[in-house]
């Protein structure tokens, strides 16, 4: 059972970089043969999208870190973590938590990493940095969370760029962060790009478009097989969150706001049905910034809760599952959370 | 389980079907209704009633409404 605690960490501020420009769902005429996209919106519950294929996720990431130490009033001297979660990395290699350590201006005794993980990715992400916090040795820590542009872009109608940065402090006596972790490593293939790694390198058969699931693609593309992701987190969601809430012997009520990853509405509102959990609990950010892959928890926490909970003492269960098979849940507190305002890149 | 119980949740995914209108041989999927939308109503309604977690593969290899229903029975 992959229950894991620390303690003496609290999260300090959040901030988000997502492009300006909005891709509106009812102005795309070519939702699906299937279906219109009225229907398609009220289904999926995305309306709109952040889309420029100008930035990368690191590019956005830096954007919104920058604004979130200003708002912190941070020394960039102080930050000795950075760990940055992206499936699109700004080059195979190196990692670019290494690049950004120097295009933030952090310093060299600085320790960055990176993890390649979707939309459970925040809450792993976390998990480093908060075990790494805990200690007391390092005492500020940046966690970068987001995707945007990859290899190539992927021709669906749900996924949005978006770059968040968490900021993370140890403090002394703080009841910090709890976690309920699972992987099924069995649904690897439920979301993948098939070239360009390793396995299957870059070959002019890489480009060749084929029909998956009605659309054109080619291998360097994402796919996924929707209904067996779709029955993965109906399922495994619910389960995970309860799982922590026994374990922790914390109950649904006392927590202030219940934060899901956000693919696709119908999945949310079946997860929040078999939690019962009133709408004001669960708010969503995914019918004006669609799905965010690991940006989603702490954009929602960022757009959709600032002005309400900055000044009093708020409990949070958050629960990101998704491609790998991968989910997390985690359990914590937020006093004096400072929300930047959105940062959006032109 | 009974059949019948499984075809009037079944037709409950549609806007437009009623459970009358179908039966454990009618193929779903020359229903004018039934999309890829539909698909996921009708795994979260087995997940619901059922408790059964279906893959994708389990909508695809059936062919009529009794096929899934003896998926759903054979995984119980």
């Amino acid at each position: 059972m992959a229950f894991i605690e620390f303690k003496n960490v609290r999260i300090a501020g959040i901030s988000t970089g997502v492009p300006k420009h909005i891709e509106y769902t009812k102005d795309n005429p070519n939702i699906s043969s299937e279906y219109d996209a009225v229907d398609f919106i009220k289904s999926t519950g995305v309306e709109s999208r952040r889309i420029d294929d100008r930035f990368t996720t690191s590019d956005l990431c830096c954007a919104a870190a920058e604004r979130l130490i200003e708002d912190l009033n941070w020394n960039k001297s102080e930050i000795e973590v950075l760990i940055f979660v992206t499936q699109g990395p700004d080059y195979i290699c190196p990692a670019t938590a290494c690049i950004i350590q120097d295009r933030l201006g952090l310093s060299k005794e600085c320790y960055a990493a990176e993890l390649p993980l979707g939309c459970s990715g925040w809450v792993y992400g976390l998990s480093y940095a908060a075990s790494l916090l805990s200690t007391g040795n390092v005492r500020k820590a940046l966690l970068m969370a987001g995707d945007s542009k990859f290899i190539m872009p992927i021709p669906d109608q749900l996924s949005s760029h978006a770059g968040t940065v968490t900021a993370l402090e140890y403090e002394e006596g703080n009841d910090g962060f709890k976690f309920h972790f699972g992987t099924d490593g069995s649904g690897w293939d439920a979301i993948y790009i098939p070239d360009g790694g390793a396995r299957n390198g870059v070959t002019p058969k890489s480009f060749e478009l084929e029909e998956i699931n009605g659309k054109q693609m080619c291998r360097l593309q994402s796919r996924m097989n929707g209904m067996d992701v779709f029955a993965f987190a109906i399922s495994t969601a619910p389960k995970s969150i309860k799982k922590t809430l026994e374990h922790y012997g914390v109950t649904m009520e006392d927590i202030d706001y219940c934060i899901l990853h956000q693919a696709n509405l119908q999945i949310d509102e079946i997860i929040r049905g078999k939690l019962k959990l009133p709408p004001e609990k669960v708010p969503y950010s995914l019918h004006v910034f669609g799905n965010t892959s690991s940006a989603t928890i702490p954009i929602t926490i960022n757009t959709q809760l600032k002005g309400k909970i900055e000044n009093k003492p708020t409990r949070f269960i958050c629960c990101g599952f998704g491609i790998g098979l991968s989910w997390g849940t985690v359990l914590f507190n937020t006093d004096n959370i400072v929300l930047s305002n959105l940062v959006e890149l032109d | 389980m009974e059949l019948q119980e499984f075809i009037n949740n079944f037709a409950e995914q549609f806007d437009d079907i009623d459970a009358s209108a179908l039966n454990g041989s009618t193929i779903f999927k020359d229903l004018d209704e039934w999309n890829s939308l539909v698909a996921l109503s009708v795994i979260a309604m087995i997940d619901e009633e059922y408790d059964i977690t279906l893959k994708g593969n389990d909508i695809i290899s059936a062919t009529t409404v009794e096929d899934l229903y003896n998926i759903v029975q054979s995984k119980k």
